[in-house]
């Protein structure tokens, strides 16, 4: 596996900037011929990791948010989401769906559910005060 | 922009675009607000034009089960477009019989 194509994004922890973020990497992903449900697949997916950084890495302020996104030679879009916020205390508890701490904003519980189905492999990691950083995996399929 | 629409008892949100964390808070103001103020029997929420959606929209449809719930009213959900039936089915709010 070579890494074809990389790009970086470094952006405020602000709710306007959800639907920046995917679609920047939205248009990124597009060199690998992506269909059309699997670019929605990966908006969703970047969506759900960008407002998890928002609204609880950075629930006590705000910070910045880190994408890096790497396109490989084998079809696979890598997509590392981190910020240098809260970190979660549990993470397979936080995985679980319905989970959620942020009842009063209506959030659903299923940020992490929607990844994972979303996408072929979603990996966490985080440390209390330090920040947490999610990264999805997708295999973009050839078309033949 | 959300366009409404009151008419024998029956509350219809039009919801169009996308539906994000940043635009939800908005919408459930909105949306809350003229259910508070028609008190209708049924909320309607039409996704025909929604183009796209994460599960902020999933936490918008179980938020106004609830509100419309508390003034004794029921919730509708329909024209779910093809694209956003994966998260819709993946959320299970199929169980609370609101999918019309």
């Amino acid at each position: 596996m070579n890494v074809i194509n990389e790009m970086h994004l470094k952006f405020m922890s602000k709710s306007s900037n959800e639907s920046f973020a995917r679609s920047a990497v939205a248009a990124f992903v597009l060199e690998l011929d992506p269909t059309i449900t699997e670019l929605a697949d990966i908006k969703t997916a970047v969506s759900e990791a960008v407002t998890n950084a928002i609204v609880h890495g950075y629930r006590r302020g705000s910070g910045m948010i880190y994408i890096d996104a790497k396109l490989t030679d084998d079809n696979n879009v890598i997509i590392k989401i981190r910020d240098k916020g809260v970190g979660i205390e549990d993470i397979k508890q936080a995985m679980q769906p319905l989970f959620t701490t942020a009842e009063s904003e209506e959030r659903a519980g299923l940020g992490f559910a929607v990844m994972q189905s979303f996408t072929d492999s979603v990996k966490v990691s985080s440390k209390p005060q330090k920040g947490t950083s999610v990264t999805l995996k997708k295999r973009i399929v050839p078309l033949r | 922009m959300i366009n409404t629409d009151f008419k024998d008892d029956v509350l219809t949100v039009y919801l169009s675009g996308e539906i994000d964390h940043n635009r939800a808070a908005g919408i459930r103001t909105k949306i809350d607000g003229r259910v508070n103020a028609l008190r209708p029997k049924t909320l309607e929420l039409d996704f025909s034009k929604v183009s796209f959606m994460d599960s902020s929209g999933i936490g918008l449809i179980m938020g106004r089960y609830r509100s419309v719930g508390l003034i004794g009213g029921n919730l509708r959900v329909v024209n779910i477009p093809d694209n956003l039936s994966k998260i819709v089915k993946l959320s299970g709010i199929s169980s609370l019989g609101v999918l019309k």
